[in-house]
């Protein structure tokens, strides 16, 4: 099975489940999801709950907020993580804040699927990780699954959450295969699963890069170096507690994210490991993220303006030379 | 507020003299420094669109408001006395103190939000409207904005979408001459913002904001199409007699205009409509008038009297409370340093 496949197994199955889950957003229906994720649910489910929008993100996502306060349980897309700079107001200042500011009265149990990150030559608007904007708002929960059987798992257990929750998959994992048991996921909701067992060194990641660190890993088994690999699956929550015993174990820590290195996702682990792993550590935290550049179109480009296998390799020879 | 009469106006009048007491209150709350908020918008002038579009929707109805949004809630059934206490940021409040004039909502109510984010609480209608549709139910959402909010895009989404989908949905613009300091015709070159409505495909209407009979006529005929699947846009014309927010003494318009603008009462007018047509007595209303400040003066002392939030509440509702609520910048302090200080 795909991770797409895995996803669209989710969304029916939630569907089949509660009557009140709905999709909306633009190309869900007919067209069935620019990624295909949606494909064929229209058919199964009707245009009553499979939704297509005109393309309106910030009313797409303003609309999911007020079905979400009424009863249903939306799923709304946006097409590309790229996008969310126009929905920013309805997901951050309404979505993330009614439960705070309306003083506990109502929560607004919807979820944002999208998808970011680089692969597909998709240009600058296109192919970007920008869920540090989403883990600097308080109030939405923030998910990122890696594989196939957490694709499933997880959009299962977003729907389960009882507060927003922003999905983001990766455009370049949509036709991976793996297995999936639909029965028992690898963690329960809001535990980072340890993908890999090693004691020299931690690499703390998520999403694509999670297959790009156990790429990494099998290289640096040839230098006598093994790593243990923690893949989050949910920023929000954030397992630290997985994280810090295995620095404590391991002494040596790196954070691997495609999202752009200041200020983001990977700036706010390495701190948090420093903080609270401090005594153990024999180096500095270190951050493998995206380049503080735009992504070009190029694919030579494109490829190197993120993390790359051969970068998680050559930042373990040093620290651990 | 019981009125001695059967006149409908009568209860118009008293529901909008209600509305201009008790914000008259909330500046004396902000004077005597008890307010929480320094943000306070009031909607003194506007109170016939509260009321005529209010007393028009029904139990189960749901709604949104702007910043402005005191006299829409208060027509809506709104307990004055929890409204001042949220606005005096007390525990006692709508929303625990959390949310204050700009963030007020009640979901007993159908009260969805006030929001601080012109043109914001627009697409929560929306999807109200999905819901009702949804769960085959007989219910309007109603979106209440300023004339600011038409130049935010969002609006015309929404409008957009509601149309399309046929939602039972209402648009309300309360029409108030200003976007903070900024006239109407200073924001747009079609001041007839009705207008907007037919290339959406929506009914569009627009009425006199100081006459509360017409808004209330209007209105109930647009929640009656809304609630059969034809939405609608009621432009409510009117004048905010005082400055965008309290600390706002209107340089960027003259007295003149002030004064003139000011003319346009609404409750001056159903007052002198009711006396001419034997409705209701002059005395009889001073009487309505007296009592309803007695009841809105004691606001003040309910809100200064009531509880403070507890220091602990800080931390909750961010989420869920069935999930553990964040830490703490002192706890986190106390755990990585191994002191307490």
């Amino acid at each position: 099975m795909t991770y797409r496949d895995a996803l669209r197994q989710a969304l029916s199955d939630c569907m089949t489940a509660d009557s009140n889950v709905v999709l909306i957003g633009e190309e869900v229906g007919r067209y069935g999801g620019a990624y295909g994720v949606t494909k064929g649910l229209i058919d199964e489910f009707g245009a009553e709950r499979v939704i297509d929008t005109p393309i309106s993100e910030p009313s797409i996502v303003g609309a999911a907020v007020g079905a979400a306060m009424s009863g249903l349980r939306p799923v709304a897309e946006l097409m590309y993580v790229d996008f969310i700079g126009m929905t920013m107001d309805q997901l951050a200042n309404q979505a993330a804040k009614i439960r705070y500011m309306f003083g506990g009265q109502i929560g607004v149990p919807m979820i944002l699927r999208t998808q970011g990150g680089t692969g597909r030559s998709a240009g600058a608007q296109h192919s970007q990780s920008l869920e540090a904007y989403v883990m600097h708002t308080p109030g939405l929960r923030l998910v990122m699954p890696a594989t196939v059987s957490d694709a499933y798992h997880l959009l299962r257990q977003s729907l389960a959450q009882p507060d927003p929750v922003v999905f983001i998959e990766h455009k370049a994992l949509y036709s991976t295969s793996g297995e999936l048991d639909d029965q028992v996921p690898v963690a329960p909701w809001g535990k980072a699963h340890v993908a890999r067992q090693g004691n020299d060194l931690v690499i703390v990641t998520y999403s694509r890069q999670l297959h790009y660190a156990i790429s990494a890993a099998k290289t640096l088994v040839k230098d006598g170096i093994e790593a243990t690999i923690i893949d989050l699956r949910t920023l929000n929550p954030l397992d630290i507690d997985t994280i810090r015993m295995h620095v404590e174990r391991c002494g040596h820590a790196m954070v691997v994210s495609e999202g752009v290195m200041t200020a983001g996702v990977a700036a706010e682990l390495a701190a948090r490991i420093s903080e609270e792993c401090f005594d153990f550590l024999e180096n500095p935290v270190i951050r493998i993220a995206g380049e503080d550049i735009p992504i070009s179109v190029s694919p030579l480009l494109e490829t190197n303006s993120v993390p790359t296998p051969g970068l998680i390799v050559d930042a373990a020879r040093m620290m651990l030379s | 507020m019981e009125t001695k009469t059967n006149s409908q106006l009568a209860a118009y009048y008293a529901m909008m003299r209600r509305i201009r007491t008790f914000e008259e209150r909330v500046g004396e709350l902000f004077v005597r420094g008890q307010s929480a908020g320094s943000m306070l918008h009031l909607s003194i002038g506007e109170e016939a669109a509260a009321v005529g579009v209010g007393s028009s929707m029904r139990d189960g109805d749901t709604f949104t408001t702007h910043h402005r949004g005191h006299g829409v809630f208060l027509a809506r059934g709104a307990d004055p006395r929890l409204m001042m206490a949220e606005i005096a940021g007390k525990e006692t409040g709508y929303c625990s103190g959390k949310g204050g004039s700009m963030h007020i909502a009640d979901m007993k109510l159908g009260h969805l939000g006030a929001n601080a984010i012109v043109g914001g609480g627009i697409p929560t209608v929306v999807g109200a409207g999905l819901a009702a549709r949804h769960k085959k139910s007989d219910s309007v959402s109603v979106a209440f904005f300023g004339d600011g909010a038409t130049g935010q895009g969002i609006l015309y989404e929404s409008m957009n979408m509601t149309a399309l989908w046929q939602l039972p949905v209402l648009f309300v613009c309360i029409n108030n001459q200003y976007g903070m300091g900024t006239r109407i015709d200073n924001a747009t070159a079609v001041t007839d913002i009705h207008k907007r409505a037919a290339p959406f495909g929506l009914k569009g209407a627009s009425v006199d904001g100081t006459e509360v009979e017409s808004v209330a006529e209007i209105a109930g005929e647009m929640l009656t199409d809304a609630r059969a699947g034809k939405p609608g846009f009621l432009v409510i014309d009117c004048y905010r007699f005082f400055g965008h927010a309290r600390m706002d003494k209107s340089p960027y318009r003259d007295e003149t205009e002030e004064a003139e603008g000011r003319l346009r009462d609404p409750i001056i007018k159903a007052r002198q409509k009711l006396i001419s047509r034997g409705e209701i007595g002059g005395d009889s209303l001073d009487e309505i008038d007296q009592q309803i400040a007695a009841e809105m003066d004691a606001t003040i002392d309910f809100a200064a009297n009531a509880r403070e939030p507890q220091l602990e509440s800080i931390f909750e509702d961010v989420y869920d409370p069935t999930t553990p609520p964040p830490e703490a910048v002192r706890d986190r302090l106390a755990r990585i340093l191994g002191q307490t200080q």
